[in-house]
């Protein structure tokens, strides 16, 4: 399975009538089995993107081929869970065909055995966060889209959550496309690294990485990112890529 | 406790402002009873109570549900809440007497008239409020259904009905109360039995406690369903809500 995008604007019309460009032109493809990463600023018009690329936006030019039987499992940037309906009912809903032992499995490795029959407004954002995580790993999907997901989570739990992640796409031939901010996230779980510009977003530099997820030593990681600072630091100032680091 | 407390003192006011007014027109609760258990041995009251209840039934699931089915269109599609609502608009300021009369002209004094009458009447309240709440609908849980592919019917089951079922539990409460207050009229206009053709004929004759008999029924059939019905009912609609302390 290969999920292309080529998209090669996008405008919205803003109340005032005037017209304002969100996404320059845009071309990547993703194969099975691959996690592509997409950080850039805050507003940049990743989310734009990842709508698009979902079929929530078709007013946009160029166009998106992904598989029509691909199933999807998404992580929105808010949970979105039903408010009435239960924690378990929440993920069974979204993957009916999701068997009990995978769905314990889930609710262990996530830590929502306490909480299956709770209701959404009970639980604090980031057990929602995790709910929506084992919803999107239920259904299996051949595309997984992440937006954020591990943001306002704790380091101990967002690092654990980020294996769990790297379990699922090495053990499942599944497209993954990941947005964050954080680039430790993007180096331990990304094979290649999409670095976007500000409004409208373009891709300023495509960076692949060639050391398998497992073998990613510390040292590595400190190597990658010190060359994702100097690429970042050239395009648009110290002060972005700074923050990013931290 | 309290409701009782209450009743009985409706009860005392009633029954001392009977002693003032005097028999003709205001009956002591004791002889309004009596009618009701005369009425009721010789089946009179249940007959007449059932052919309302039946009217009533009738007229609401057909309003509710064409109601609910038109507003949810009208809240989601634009084209047709632009040519449904001068249609709407007129119906909501029809009075319900002129609904009623042209009902009957137009399709004799029959049972269906009587209905559609009542139904009329009921209709548009149901789509506004349908409108309204098919308008506040959350729009990034459709997005997620979308995505996560659920079938159109699981979608609407899980993620709409739940986010309608305040604004449908509000306008059932709302719909009864009218419809409650209208098929007396339609009775008393052109049926020759319920309980509004019981208070015309009371009416016609002055006998005050036949009147008061049948509207004290009425009433307590009323109150029985809001609260053995349609309370439970919003109460369920409503439970995954945080309680107010």
């Amino acid at each position: 399975m290969r999920l292309e995008v080529d998209i090669t604007g996008k405008t919205f019309r803003s109340a005032a009538g005037g017209t304002q460009e969100v996404l320059a032109p845009v071309k990547f493809a993703l194969q099975s089995g691959e996690v592509g990463v997409l950080i850039g600023p805050s507003g940049c018009g990743k989310s734009t993107m990842l709508r698009i690329i979902l079929g929530l936006d078709r007013d946009f030019g160029g166009h998106v081929s992904r598989p029509p039987e691909a199933r999807i499992g998404m992580v929105f940037q808010e949970p979105r869970l039903l408010p009435w309906r239960s924690v378990e009912q929440n993920v069974r809903l979204a993957a009916p065909d999701v068997s009990d032992a995978k769905l314990s499995e889930l609710f262990r490795i996530l830590e929502l055995e306490a909480h299956r029959s709770h209701f959404p407004g009970e639980l604090s954002l980031g057990l929602a966060r995790r709910v929506a995580l084992a919803r999107a790993f239920a259904v299996e999907p051949d595309l997984l889209v992440l937006d954020e997901p591990l943001a306002s989570l704790d380091d101990a739990l967002a690092g654990r959550l980020r294996d769990e992640i790297a379990t699922l796409v090495a053990s499942r031939p599944v497209m993954t496309l990941l947005v964050t901010h954080s680039l430790d996230d993007a180096i331990r779980l990304g094979d290649r690294l999409f670095l976007l510009s500000p409004r409208p977003a373009r891709i300023l530099a495509e960076v692949p990485i060639s050391i398998p997820r497992a073998a990613r030593g510390d040292a590595e990681i400190s190597a990658i990112k010190a060359d994702l600072v100097r690429r970042t630091q050239g395009e648009h100032g110290g002060e972005r890529a700074g923050r990013d680091v931290s | 406790m309290l409701r009782l407390l209450s009743f009985a003192l409706f009860l005392a006011i009633w029954w001392i402002a009977a002693l003032f007014v005097g028999a003709a027109k205001l009956p002591s609760p004791p002889a309004v009873l009596n009618v009701i258990i005369a009425e009721a041995s010789n089946g009179a009251l249940f007959l007449h109570l059932g052919a309302t209840l039946a009217r009533v039934t009738l007229a609401f699931v057909l309003a509710m549900s064409l109601g609910s089915a038109i507003g949810y269109l009208m809240g989601r599609v634009k084209l047709a809440d632009r040519l449904g609502d001068p249609w709407l608009i007129l119906l909501l300021n029809l009075p319900a007497l002129v609904v009623i009369v042209l009902a009957y002209i137009w399709a004799g004094l029959t049972e269906a008239a009587a209905i559609a009458a009542i139904a009329i009447n009921k209709l548009p309240t149901a789509i506004v409020t349908l409108r309204e709440g098919t308008r506040a609908l959350d729009r990034s849980l459709d997005e997620m259904a979308s995505v996560f592919a659920m079938p159109r019917w699981r979608a609407f089951r899980h993620v709409v009905l739940p986010q309608l079922a305040p604004y449908i539990a509000a306008s059932a409460r709302s719909g009864l109360s009218l419809v409650w207050k209208i098929v007396l009229v339609a009775e008393l206009l052109g049926r020759p039995n319920g309980v509004g053709f019981e208070i015309g004929i009371a009416f016609q004759l002055f006998d005050t406690p036949r009147l008061l008999a049948y509207s004290l029924t009425f009433a307590a059939v009323v109150l029985v369903i809001e609260t053995a019905l349609v309370q439970p009912f919003e109460a369920r609609a409503t439970r995954w809500r945080p309680r107010a302390a």
